[in-house]
């Protein structure tokens, strides 16, 4: 199973990427992306190094809602911010020590403030042990690095245990 | 009767994308530095895209057409690769050392930690 299927969310992933690319949900459709899903994790297994472990993947939908709903929320903040007087924000860039391991995982946090407004992330660290994070209005340091790792990095953590 | 509420919420996606997509360049002309302006396009490319994919999702869904889920993709790519040139500008003029408007000393502190 593991030697056939070495990463089974990876297939998952792309047989769902190849239904939606194709738009149709037809037999013949739904067998070629089984196959695709199956050959492709097999022939680029030599790029994937360091391979992140699924823990609970549960949790990733509800990272997901979460996510989406902060994009929502934040995307208001910062059109106010952006629409208001522009002398008056407060950008800075804030340090956010990991406690992620993995490359992967780290990755998706690093897209996710990014994506999150308000935040970018701008640079890890060589030894992968703290995120450089630019933000546009910055209140409260302490809370924001809270903040990040309480609801992004903890939940990611449960995600990719390894 | 359904038709109309339909585009009626159509219409209300369409116009959220817009506005938050013109908000983000709107950010990029008014903000006064590189990382800051950094902050306008990662954003449109979030909710305001995400508001007229929305709405193209549910044009193409409704009125007899099959349900069309391309724009799940549409949002995927977008979300993978608009973090990742975000992260590459940023990276770059912390290599070059832009000038970071109010605070330099934070990004000389930064900077020296590389």
């Amino acid at each position: 199973m593991n030697r056939l299927v070495p990463q089974p969310m990876f297939s998952l992933f792309l047989w769902l990427v190849w239904l939606l690319l194709v738009n149709a949900l037809d037999p013949g459709h739904v067998v070629l992306g089984a196959f695709l899903a199956l050959a492709l994790p097999l022939f680029t297994a030599r790029f994937w190094p360091d391979q992140p472990c699924m823990g609970r993947p549960l949790i990733l939908l509800a990272y997901l809602g979460v996510f989406l709903w902060d994009i929502v929320v934040a995307n208001l903040t910062v059109a106010r911010l952006i629409l208001g007087p522009v002398g008056r924000l407060r950008p800075a860039f804030v340090t956010i020590p990991l406690d992620l391991k993995n490359d992967f995982a780290i990755t998706v946090l690093a897209h996710s403030i990014s994506l999150t407004p308000g935040t970018v992330s701008a640079m890890v660290s060589e030894d992968r042990l703290s995120l450089l994070v630019h933000v546009l209005d910055l209140d409260d340091e302490a809370l924001l690095v809270q903040r990040i790792k309480k609801r992004y990095e903890a939940p990611l953590k449960e995600i990719f245990p390894c | 009767m359904p038709e109309i509420l339909i585009e009626a919420v159509i219409s209300f996606f369409l116009l959220l994308g817009g506005a938050f997509a013109l908000i983000g360049s709107i950010g990029l002309a008014r903000l006064p530095d590189l990382f800051t302006r950094l902050h306008g396009p990662t954003k449109a490319t979030t909710l305001g895209v995400g508001g007229i994919l929305v709405a193209s999702a549910l044009h193409f869904s409704t009125g007899g057409r099959t349900l069309s889920l391309h724009e799940l993709l549409v949002t995927l790519f977008l979300f993978a690769t608009a973090p990742v040139s975000a992260y590459l500008i940023a990276r770059a003029a912390l290599h070059l050392r832009a000038p970071s408007d109010p605070d330099k000393q934070r990004l000389d502190r930064t900077g020296a930690e590389e």
